[in-house]
């Protein structure tokens, strides 16, 4: 096997020693390779690769089922040949064909366990419990050729994804970024084939489906060189950023900036008119459940992210208002029949969900972390039960539900397709985001603030927390009956089941993936976790897997969000932070600034 | 006038005494300095006049009106602050952030208000930070400029004392509790912080009582000292009269050495 050669690469050489320098670690590429193999083995295993063969992305070569598969050994080729880091004031470490070799080298070892898989789906019957382990599986695994050409294809194809993952490191940092998100968009681009077409054809751009899009199904080779061109090329002119537009606008005088503003609302607002009528009714049904979803993701994330409240049981919110919009204006409501229009009905379920925003929060006042995250997941059970139960049969139709919700109409207008439901939607949206955006700039912002960092401190000087933390609640309660009250009307209907504990846990892992605490993080962590699962129908069913991969994956490499706050980022990188700013902090008096000891308590 | 008066407090933590049938008073526009080897039930006494532990028996009375059993915003609210031994502010806040959240108790805007951006708010918001810059201003150049917007944690540990002290001046208090204030600190900043807690008093007319182990800061200022002792008061007076009393000298000494010694 290679990993027990020592391979005499031409490093240059340095001062540094050996060891640093000029060998690659075998044992430890190898490592990662078998790290590699198991999971490339598990996702085979449990039927992905098969499964996922069905999509093509690039159209003769590359499907999603092979991405899957290849992207592990380009994953680990990756790991196995980062650079060590570089400490102050040692050498860089110079990176070269080295660690490509550690990177093949993982591949290798990453196809070489596959052949396990491969050869025991094709010999053996284990089928009766792994059931993915068929010879289907087999021959995907060996790309379709005879058995022995077939394994060897795969060793091969795995070292060279390997190699390609170690040349990541390699190629040089201005490059890197440019090559990365051509090939990213490219991927993107393949995966949403269907967004893609849609959105040319909305533009009245048929002729260039033909030119980028193969009739079977993913991009032709020409469509994929052409996206990846642009997009690197695009990225490589704006890399060098023209100084911050946000600084520009702000040095505007008063008018000159009032004009911009109103410029870029009216050009907001003539993209989002635009973007159903161009996507079409498939895909706006989709972006009206990441609009509903993304209108709770605020609501928690100001109770989560601004007044640090884990709240578990977010989904009862959800459920009162879905509940008191169906109750006040279907006629079909068991027990009260007023029928009132979705907009009169509006204050009362606001009002109803401030309510039990305070019902829930009084209880919770005086409880913190673990302990709130464990009640407040008790009280959003409570809330589907009593929605479900005999008791309540009489008003909400126990496990019936309510039936016959109108469709809201604004004047003769009646609401009630897709693409006419995303209106309502997005403005609610915005009408959210501007409310997080004020608060979090306010008095009561800050009080949360306080309350978060610490609380017993934030009540010493001077926050009522009572009022504060009630009002947390309150806020966030709202917000999540903004988006029950438009799902019940939008689907007509309400049932008990549709308000499970998952609903919560998904709008938790939206905030945590797209960045706690900023706005365009929440927005897109709502497309990524609840609009991919919807375009691409075969993730359904390995979509808590892949949730549970991802968050896993966040906490690792990103605790703090895909677009995180500066305010979290700081708060998860405070350590090396504060090193940096020591490091460049203006020196004051001569030994003032020389004792930055970290304040830890004294006793 | 007394402004702070405290009558037969009594604090036990299970079988532990940790105050025990103490009087105290602090006249207005006084400072007075709270002295005592560990465990000697000072910051006890501090956590039982701001309102984070509830009291066993006694009453403390704050410009006429009683303590107790009030919650601590409820405290500085009526105008008497703290700040804590071991520092602890909003680390992730900036240093202008933390010092407007204390004004949170004497500011009204609400959630309908800061959702409308109303005149009032606006208004209200302009001068709460003011209010903070110019609190900030007190420390000189330290905490102004370009720190406003720092986050806390980048501070020096003096700073953040400072910042501490600036936190509790935000709330506009009549009185203010320093829990050792220069612990920590090297002795060019004590001399330095000596002076203003004196400032204090004298510009801002804030009544001072505070907790320190640093004699030559009990020297300083200080108008009246009190020791304490395993929760009892052993000794009231001057600087001079405490410092020279047996019983004190005895509590931190011990009186075998004292013994030993003579």
């Amino acid at each position: 096997m290679a990993q027990t050669t020592k391979t005499p690469t031409a490093a240059p050489p340095g001062d540094l020693p050996p060891t640093r320098q000029n060998f690659v670690d075998l044992v430890k590429a190898a490592e990662w390779g078998l790290v590699g193999g198991a999971t490339a083995t598990f996702v085979s295993a449990i039927g992905m690769v098969p499964d996922f063969d069905g999509r093509t992305l690039i159209d003769p070569f590359l499907t999603l089922g092979y991405l899957v598969l290849f992207l592990v050994p380009f994953a680990f080729g990756y790991m196995a040949a980062r650079p060590l880091p570089t400490l102050e004031g040692q050498e860089p470490v110079r990176v070269g064909p080295k660690n490509v070799l550690a990177g093949a080298i993982a591949g290798t070892v990453t196809g070489l366990v596959l052949f396990v898989p491969t050869l025991v789906a094709v010999n053996f019957n284990l089928r009766s419990v792994f059931v993915n382990l068929s010879p289907a599986m087999a021959d995907t695994l060996t790309l379709g050729q005879s058995l022995g050409v077939g394994l060897l294809l795969l060793v091969v194809l795995c070292l060279v994804a390997g190699a390609m993952g170690a040349g990541v490191n390699v190629i040089p940092a201005r490059w890197r970024v440019p090559v990365m998100t051509g090939l990213l968009w490219v991927l993107t681009v393949g995966l949403l084939e269907d967004l893609a077409t849609q959105l040319l054809r909305g533009l009245n751009l048929d002729a260039l489906v033909g030119v980028f899009f193969a009739p079977g199904g993913g991009l032709k080779p020409a469509g994929a060189i052409i996206v990846f061109v642009l997009v690197f090329s695009l990225q490589l002119v704006f890399q060098r950023r023209p100084p911050g537009l946000k600084a520009r606008y702000q040095a505007l005088d008063q008018s000159e900036r009032r004009r911009w503003t109103i410029i870029l609302i009216a050009a907001t607002a003539v993209i989002v008119y635009l973007i159903p009528i161009v996507l079409g009714g498939f895909m706006s049904e989709i972006l009206d459940l990441v609009g509903i979803y993304l209108l709770m993701a605020l609501g928690l994330n100001i109770v989560i992210g601004f007044a640090g409240l884990l709240d578990l049981g977010y989904v009862a919110f959800f459920a009162v208002g879905a509940y008191m919009t169906a109750v006040l204006t279907s006629p079909g409501s068991p027990a009260l029949t007023p029928e009132l229009t979705f907009w009169a009905a509006l204050p009362f379920v606001v009002l109803a969900a401030a309510l039990s925003g305070v019902l829930v929060g009084t209880p919770v006042l005086r409880m913190r972390g673990d302990y709130l995250a464990i009640v407040t997941l008790g009280f959003g059970e409570i809330a589907r039960i009593l929605f479900l139960s005999d008791w309540f049969d009489p008003v909400f139709g126990g496990a019936q539900g309510i039936t016959q919700i109108p469709s809201p109409s604004i004047g003769p207008f009646e609401i009630n397709t897709p693409p006419q439901f995303f209106y309502p939607i997005i403005v609610m949206v915005f009408v959210a985001a501007y409310i997080s955006w004020a608060l979090a700039n306010s008095r009561i912002g800050r009080a949360w603030n306080a309350i978060r960092e610490d609380e017993p401190i934030a009540e010493a000087l001077g926050v009522n927390i009572v009022t504060a933390k009630l009002s947390a609640f309150v806020v966030g309660a709202a917000l999540a009956s903004f988006a029950g009250a438009l799902f019940a009307s939008k689907i007509g209907a309400v049932f008990p089941n549709s308000f499970s504990i998952i609903v919560s846990i998904i709008v938790l892992v939206i905030i945590i993936v797209g960045g706690m605490g900023n706005l365009a993080g929440v927005a897109v962590g709502a497309l990524v976790i609840v609009g991919l699962p919807q375009l691409l129908r075969e993730f359904d069913e390995y979509r808590f897997l892949l949730y549970g991969a991802l968050l896993i994956f966040m906490m690792l490499a990103k605790p703090e969000g895909i677009i995180p706050s500066r305010r979290r980022v700081a708060e998860l990188h405070q350590e090396e932070m504060s090193q940096d700013a020591w490091l460049t902090a203006e020196p004051e008096s001569e030994l003032d600034e020389a004792r930055t000891t970290p304040a830890t308590a004294k006793d | 006038m007394a402004l702070l008066e405290i009558n037969q407090l009594r604090k036990t933590f299970g079988g532990l005494t940790a105050i025990e049938g103490l009087d105290l008073h602090v006249d207005e526009g006084e400072i007075v300095s709270i002295i005592g080897p560990n465990g000697a039930g000072k910051t006890t006494l501090f956590n039982l006049i701001s309102g984070l532990f509830p009291v066993d028996e006694g009453e403390m009375l704050f410009a006429g009106q009683s303590l107790n059993g009030l919650f601590p915003n409820q405290v500085t609210e009526l105008g008497l602050a703290r700040t804590f031994q071991n520092v602890r502010l909003f680390p992730n806040m900036t240093v202008r952030e933390n010092v407007m959240v204390a004004q949170h108790c004497r500011t009204k805007s609400g959630i309908l208000r800061s959702i409308l951006r109303t005149s009032k708010f606006r208004h209200e918001e302009a001068e709460i930070k003011a209010r903070a810059e110019e609190v900030l201003g007190f420390f000189g150049s330290r905490l102004v400029g370009y720190r406003f917007d720092q986050p806390a944690f980048v501070l020096s540990y003096a700073n953040r004392r400072r910042l501490e002290i600036a936190r509790a001046m935000g709330t506009d208090p009549t009185m203010i509790l320093l829990d050792e204030p220069t612990a920590g600190m090297n002795p060019k900043e004590t001399t330095e912080l000596t002076g203003l807690i004196g400032k204090l008093r004298d510009d801002h007319g804030i009544t001072i009582c505070m907790i320190e182990h640093d004699m030559q800061v009990v020297r300083g200022v200080s108008d009246r000292v009190i020791c304490l002792d395993y929760g009892r008061k052993i000794a009231e007076g001057t600087y001079q009269e405490v410092a020279t009393n047996e019983q004190v000298i005895e509590a931190y000494l011990g009186r075998k050495a004292t013994d030993a010694a003579s």
